[in-house]
C-alpha cells in the first residue's frame, strides 16, 4: 500500500470513531446507546462506501461490495433453511426433528416421497465434488421440468389468454360510460380526465396499440404497405411504453436515493428533523 | 445414462404437470412439485454458498489480485450464517422466527444488508441519469416519443407537475401533467406492455415445449462435466 492510502485509511478510521462516539452521546437516553451508535455509524459508512464509486472504483467500494456478496448469500441460505427445510420439509418427514425444531409434526402415510427432493438436493451438491458432477444434472433436470411444466400452463393462461381477452374492450361506451348516441356524445364532448371521450380514447389506444405492437413483433412477413403502417404505429406505442417504463424506474431509484440521503442527513448526522 | 436420465426426468415431470391440470384428482401435484422445487432450491442456495467458500478460499490460498477482500466476503458470509443458523441473540426459543426483532440476524439485515442493497440500487439513479443524457436526444420521431413519455411520467410523479399545470380548467383536466401521466401509464403504456407480455408468453410456452420434448438440451452442459 502507498503512503497516501495509509493516510486515507487513517482519516476514515478517525472519522468512523468520532462518529461512533458522537452518535453514542447523542443517543444517551436510549438503551444500549454505544451499540446503537456503532450500528448507525457502520450503516452510514457502508452507504458512503457504495456512493464513493461515483468518484471511481476504490478499496472502500470493494470492501462494501464484497461484504454485500457474503452477507446476502448467507441471508438467503438461512431464509431457505428455516422457511423451507424446517418450515415445510421436517414436519413431513421426521417426528424427532420436528420436536427438536419445535414445529408441529404432520404425519401422513405417503410422506416418504418428500425424501425425493432431499435426495435430488444432495445430488445437486455433487457439483462441488471432483468426480460425479454429472449427477447434479438430475436435480437440474427436475428443476427445468417443473419450471417448464408450471410455466407452460401459467403463461398460457395469464400472459396469453387473459391478456388477449382483456384487449377486447368496448370501443363505444363501457360499464361506467354507456353509449347513448352520437348526439349525446358530441354534446358532452370534454377533455376532462373522467369524461366519456377520454375513456373511449383509452380503449381505442389499448386495442389498436396491442394489435399494432404484435404486428411489429411479427417477423414472418415483410413490414410493407398496410402491414408496414401497423408496424410503424407499433413502434410508436412501444417507444411510449419504454419511455413510461424508464420514467417509472427512474422515479423508483430516486425514491431509494432519497431514502438513503434521508438516513444520512436525519438518522446519522441529525441535520434534518 | 448421463444424458438419457436427465432428459427423461424433464420429460416426465413437465408432462405430468401439464396433464395434471386436466385431471382434477391430480391437481394437488402442482403444489407437491412446487414444494419439491422449493426444497431443491434451498440445496441450490447451499451449493451457491459452498461455491462462494471454494472460490474465495482458493483466492486467498493463491494470493490472487484483491485477495484481501475475500476475507471480507468470507467473514460476512460466516457471521451471517452463524447468526441465522444458530439464531444468535434471538429473543425466545428455537421456535421463534429467525428474523425476530432483536436477533443478530435481523440486526445485520437492518444495519448492513439493507443499507448496502438499497444504496446499490439507488446508485443506479446516477447511472441512469448519465446514460439518459447521452441517449435522450430527439434524433427522430421514435426517440422524441420516448423522451416526451419519460418526461411526462417523471414530471407527473412530482408536485412540480401539478404546480405547472394545475391552472388548466376541469373540462381540459386530462392535460394536467399528473392526469396525463396516469393516462399514459394506463393506456399506451398498457398496450405496449401487453404486446410485449403476449410475446413473452408465446416465447415461454414454446421454450417450455422445447425443454419438455428434449429439443433444447443446453442446460445439460458439456458431456465431459
Amino acid at each position: 500500500m502507498k503512503r497516501s492510502s495509509y493516510i486515507v485509511l487513517g482519516v476514515v478510521s478517525a472519522i468512523f470513531v468520532l462518529s461512533w462516539v458522537m452518535k453514542s452521546m447523542s443517543l444517551s437516553e436510549v438503551d444500549d446507546s454505544i451499540m446503537q451508535g456503532f450500528l448507525l455509524t457502520v450503516s452510514a459508512f457502508l452507504t458512503l462506501s457504495i456512493f464513493s464509486f461515483l468518484y471511481k472504483d476504490n478499496p472502500f467500494y470493494k470492501f462494501a461490495e464484497h461484504l454485500f456478496v457474503g452477507v446476502s448469500a448467507a441471508f438467503w441460505m438461512c431464509q431457505g433453511f428455516w422457511s423451507t427445510l424446517v418450515g415445510n420439509l421436517i414436519p413431513r418427514v421426521s417426528e424427532s426433528l420436528s420436536g427438536f425444531f419445535m414445529v408441529p409434526y404432520q404425519p401422513g402415510s405417503f410422506n416418504f416421497h418428500y425424501w425425493i427432493p432431499v435426495i435430488l438436493g444432495l445430488l445437486l451438491l455433487m457439483r462441488l465434488a471432483p468426480k460425479g458432477g454429472w449427477l447434479s444434472r438430475w436435480p437440474l433436470a427436475f428443476i427445468v421440468g417443473t419450471t417448464a411444466g408450471l410455466n407452460f400452463i401459467k403463461y398460457l393462461r395469464s400472459d396469453f389468454i387473459d391478456q388477449v381477452s382483456s384487449t377486447f374492450v368496448p370501443l363505444l361506451g363501457d360499464e361506467t360510460n354507456k353509449w347513448t348516441g352520437v348526439g349525446d356524445f358530441f354534446s358532452n364532448l370534454s377533455l376532462s380526465a373522467d369524461s366519456q371521450f377520454v375513456a373511449l380514447l383509452a380503449n381505442w389506444v389499448i386495442f389498436v396499440g396491442v394489435f399494432s405492437g404484435l404486428v411489429y413483433f411479427f417477423f414472418s412477413k415483410e413490414h410493407k404497405g398496410v402491414f408496414g403502417v401497423g408496424s410503424r404505429v407499433g413502434i410508436w406505442i412501444l417507444m411510449i411504453t419504454f419511455g413510461a417504463s424508464f420514467g417509472y424506474t427512474v422515479m423508483g431509484r430516486i425514491s431509494l436515493l432519497v431514502g438513503r440521503l434521508t438516513f444520512l442527513f436525519r438518522d446519522w448526522l441529525g441535520l434534518i428533523s | 445414462m448421463r444424458r438419457f436420465v436427465p432428459l427423461a426426468i424433464t420429460f416426465i415431470v413437465g408432462t405430468v404437470l401439464i396433464l395434471s391440470v386436466f385431471i382434477p384428482p391430480a391437481q394437488d401435484l402442482n403444489r407437491t412439485f412446487t414444494l419439491y422445487f422449493d426444497i431443491i432450491a434451498v440445496f441450490a442456495f447451499f451449493l451457491g454458498g459452498g461455491n462462494l467458500l471454494r472460490v474465495h478460499i482458493n483466492k486467498l490460498r493463491m494470493k490472487k489480485r484483491d485477495w484481501q477482500f475475500s476475507i471480507v466476503t468470507l467473514s460476512g458470509f460466516l457471521i451471517m450464517l452463524a447468526a441465522g443458523l444458530f439464531k444468535i441473540g434471538n429473543p425466545g426459543d428455537i421456535a421463534t422466527a429467525v428474523d425476530a426483532e432483536g436477533s443478530m440476524f435481523q440486526t445485520v439485515f437492518n444495519y448492513v444488508l439493507n443499507p448496502l442493497q438499497s444504496t446499490m440500487y439507488s446508485l443506479l439513479a446516477f447511472f441512469v441519469a448519465s446514460a439518459s443524457y447521452r441517449a435522450f436526444r430527439a434524433k427522430n420521431r421514435e426517440a422524441t416519443l420516448l423522451l416526451i413519455a419519460a418526461f411526462i411520467i417523471l414530471l407527473g410523479r412530482t408536485p412540480f407537475g401539478l404546480m405547472l399545470t394545475g391552472w388548466i380548467p376541469e373540462s381540459f383536466s386530462i392535460l394536467q401533467v399528473p392526469n396525463l401521466a396516469m393516462w399514459i401509464m394506463n393506456s399506451p403504456n398498457l398496450a405496449g406492455q401487453r404486446a410485449i407480455i403476449i410475446g413473452i408468453g408465446l416465447g415461454v410456452i414454446s421454450m417450455s415445449l422445447r425443454l419438455i420434448l428434449g429439443v433444447e438440451r443446453s442446460y445439460l452442459g458439456d458431456d465431459n462435466a
